[in-house]
């Protein structure tokens, strides 16, 4: 499916998309991670918690568990919170 | 630069040695510059910025090989994670697993690894070896020189060192760190480190077990704070020194001290400081050849803790009794409203004789004495937060 990628992770990808497989969310993250080998712990912490600055959001819905369900149509949106300074 | 030689003759003299150059590692809030020196240390080339827009808390050269670097970096939005370069800084690459806590068992709350705050390289007979600290307060290790990092000695998930280690709100600003991991050059098996808070650590059997070592060091005062208990301490630095592994400095949040072991009490050495100026301040420097000399750089910690060069007068400070006398070392420092603030990894020296010093300030500024303190010049200024300094000899 279709991942939209954030500016901050596109060093790893060198695209703002990616395309990835899963039928949850960490399945998707960990597909994510096999092509981009460290994309998934600047987004995810050690303890699967989506990070304080990183909303994930699945067909215009926020999403936090990673056992959430996934289908082939759906939408994923990686972006990082305004923030900073 | 290499010395360009003639060709040999029937009877040639001794070689002079290479003349060496000096990098100093700037890590900053915004990303890393190097700042590499001629041989008189007089003018100095830039390179950087590195990972612009990374918060890089260390830069670190491995004193093993002389090329390899590693970069603890994050930044505002993504998570922790480490940077190595085995060509001085030309590519870099990241870390396949970076410090990371165990995941907790369902249910319960486990920690997540904020940022990589402290990098050392370990003892010279183990090459690929690192250990690393990290906030909240974390120990790890890598055996792969910086490639994979896992989880060192049980410390970080010991209900009784968590209890030390205390909250995110029992910590420094900016989170509480597990800093000065120490590897004494005669035995990689004994090894220190400090926490803020949390107090000071030493093992004997390779990270094994750990015994706390706190006695003489003071707490805050009027709080009804237990100097027994290693959650009231708040080491900000301690320094081996290299000419005598038995002698430790530490600046600390309640004055600087020094050890001589086998003695396990610290010994307050800062209240021969000047009144008006303190003890209290991040950073301290060893010389590399005597034991007797240490650098620190007082800051401000009275009422609310400016965390500022006192009365706006920024300064050096040297012993060279060991710490029965200070001497302050201002020359070409700014004599007024200078409210410059160090970090404890902020302040450093090379192996020259006479020895450079290296400091950087959280506005910006990289200041460098050549003559071991006695004069200052600024080298760089409107560079971003400074968070660490280190200097190498090539």
């Amino acid at each position: 499916m279709n991942v939209l990628i954030p500016d901050a992770l596109r060093s790893y990808t060198q695209s703002g998309r990616a395309q990835a497989r899963g039928a949850t969310l960490a399945e998707l993250l960990a597909d994510l991670d096999r092509q981009y080998q460290g994309i998934r712990f600047r987004i995810i912490d050690e303890q699967d918690r989506v990070r304080r600055h990183i909303r994930i959001f699945i067909n215009g819905e926020q999403v936090d568990a990673l056992s959430h369900a996934l289908r082939e149509t759906d939408d994923v949106v990686i972006v990082q919170a305004l923030s900073g300074g | 630069m290499a010395v360009k030689l003639k060709k040999s003759t029937a009877r040639r003299k001794a070689a002079p040695a290479a003349a060496k150059r000096t990098v100093v590692l700037v890590a900053t809030r915004k990303g890393a510059w190097l700042y590499h020196s001629d041989a008189a240390r007089k003018s100095w080339k830039i390179d950087g910025p590195h990972f612009l827009g990374h918060t890089i808390s260390h830069l670190v050269l491995d004193p093993r090989d002389g090329r390899t670097l590693l970069a603890a970096a994050k930044t505002g939005h993504l998570g922790p994670t480490v940077f190595r370069s085995t060509d001085m800084g030309k590519t870099w690459k990241e870390s396949a697993r970076p410090p990371a806590f165990t995941k907790a068992p369902e249910g319960e709350k486990g920690r997540s690894v904020d940022h990589t705050f402290w990098l050392t390289p370990a003892h010279a007979n183990e090459p690929d070896v690192w250990y690393a600290g990290t906030s909240p307060q974390g120990l790890f290790r890598s055996d792969d020189g910086g490639v994979t990092w896992a989880p060192f000695s049980t410390i970080n998930d010991d209900p009784q060192y968590r209890q030390w280690m205390g909250t995110q709100q029992d910590g420094t600003p900016d989170g509480p760190k597990l800093h000065s991991i120490i590897v004494d050059p005669r035995d990689p098996k004994h090894l220190y480190f400090a926490m803020s808070g949390g107090g000071v650590h030493e093992s004997r059997d390779g990270g094994a077990s750990w015994r706390v070592m706190i006695q003489g060091m003071e707490v805050v005062e009027g709080f009804g704070f237990d100097p027994k208990l290693p959650t009231f301490h708040d080491p900000h630095c301690l320094r081996m020194c290299p000419s005598n592994p038995d002698r430790i400095y530490q600046q600390n949040h309640c004055g600087i001290y020094r050890i001589d072991r086998p003695s396990d009490t610290w010994v307050r050495i800062g209240r021969t400081m000047p009144k008006k100026v303190g003890d209290i301040g991040f950073p301290l420097v060893v010389h590399p050849r005597n034991d007797h000399t240490a650098w620190v750089f007082p800051m401000d910690g009275t009422q609310v803790w400016p965390r500022t060069s006192p009365d706006g007068k920024p300064a050096v400070y040297v012993t060279r009794n060991s710490g029965k006398t200070w001497q302050r070392q201002d020359a070409g420092l700014p004599k007024t409203q200078g409210w410059w603030t160090v970090r404890r990894q902020c302040m450093t020296g090379d192996t020259h004789d006479p020895l450079g010093l290296y400091f950087g300030t959280s506005s910006g500024e990289l200041w460098m004495s050549r003559d071991e303190g006695r004069k200052w010049q600024c080298i760089a200024r409107h560079l971003p937060d400074i968070y660490a300094v280190e200097a190498a000899v090539l």
